[in-house]
């Protein structure tokens, strides 16, 4: 599946093979790992939660956005959720295009806006407890 | 007539649950629906000015009409993806 939530371990690889066409020379592959720091503070591991079901549905269509902006050939997302420890890969964007501007800058955009929209929810566990962070809210560019 | 009520990351912790079922009054909207059920659970009524709304997996306006056998979810301001501690 190309828009996925899933508690298994992420694979860029096949995500990769996945957009890659003959016709497109560039595959830009983001990864988000989990860092062992967070505002001046050791975490040990995080959670994340979501509503797959929408947030599966928003994952398409922010890359279907993405496709009407530049002539890129073709988007795929994963986001894990569970419990994550420090290292492992929380989020794969990988978007193809014929030259490597374009799956750069779709790629950057991609990732702005998966953590804008898309129904997500990350807890860190550190050493002092626990808290779940919240972004700020866009209602009016719910898409 | 029922909805299903769905609760994420902190509103399900503050609530002690992730999924409910309730019964609730013709015309009442996701927005009164919410302010119903932080009447049960008031852990969740500073919640209020800060929420998306979601019917059956899609976003919808908080005066948007509940109806009989909707999954109603209860959005929190989101933080996936990898930009951890920007905010």
């Amino acid at each position: 599946m190309r828009f996925e939530i899933t508690r298994e371990p992420l694979d860029p690889q096949r995500l990769t093979q996945e957009v890659r066409r003959d016709e497109s020379g560039a595959v830009a592959v983001f990864l988000g790992v989990v860092r062992d720091n967070s505002r001046g503070r050791r975490v040990l591991h995080l959670e994340y939660d979501a509503y797959p079901e929408l947030a599966e549905r928003v994952m398409e269509r922010v890359a279907a956005e993405a496709k009407e902006r530049w002539p890129v050939t073709d988007v795929a997302i994963q986001h894990r959720v569970g419990r994550l420890e420090i290292g492992e890969t929380s989020l794969v964007v990988a978007v193809s295009s014929p030259h490597r501007k374009e799956a750069f800058e779709a790629c950057h955009w991609l990732v702005d806006r998966f953590k804008d929209v898309v129904p997500i929810w990350k807890k860190e566990v550190g050493e002092g407890g626990e808290e779940w962070i919240e972004g700020e809210l866009a209602p009016e560019e719910a898409p | 007539m029922k909805a299903k009520v769905r609760l994420f990351a902190r509103l399900s912790d503050l609530a002690g649950l992730r999924e409910t079922e309730v019964e609730l009054g013709e015309g009442l909207t996701v927005s009164e629906l919410f302010a119903a059920l932080a009447h049960t659970y008031p852990a969740l009524a500073g919640y209020a000015s800060s929420l998306m709304y979601a019917v059956n997996a899609e976003y919808v306006p908080s005066d948007h009409p509940v109806q009989d056998g909707d999954e109603v979810a209860f959005i929190p301001p989101v933080s996936g993806g990898a930009r951890c501690g920007s905010r």
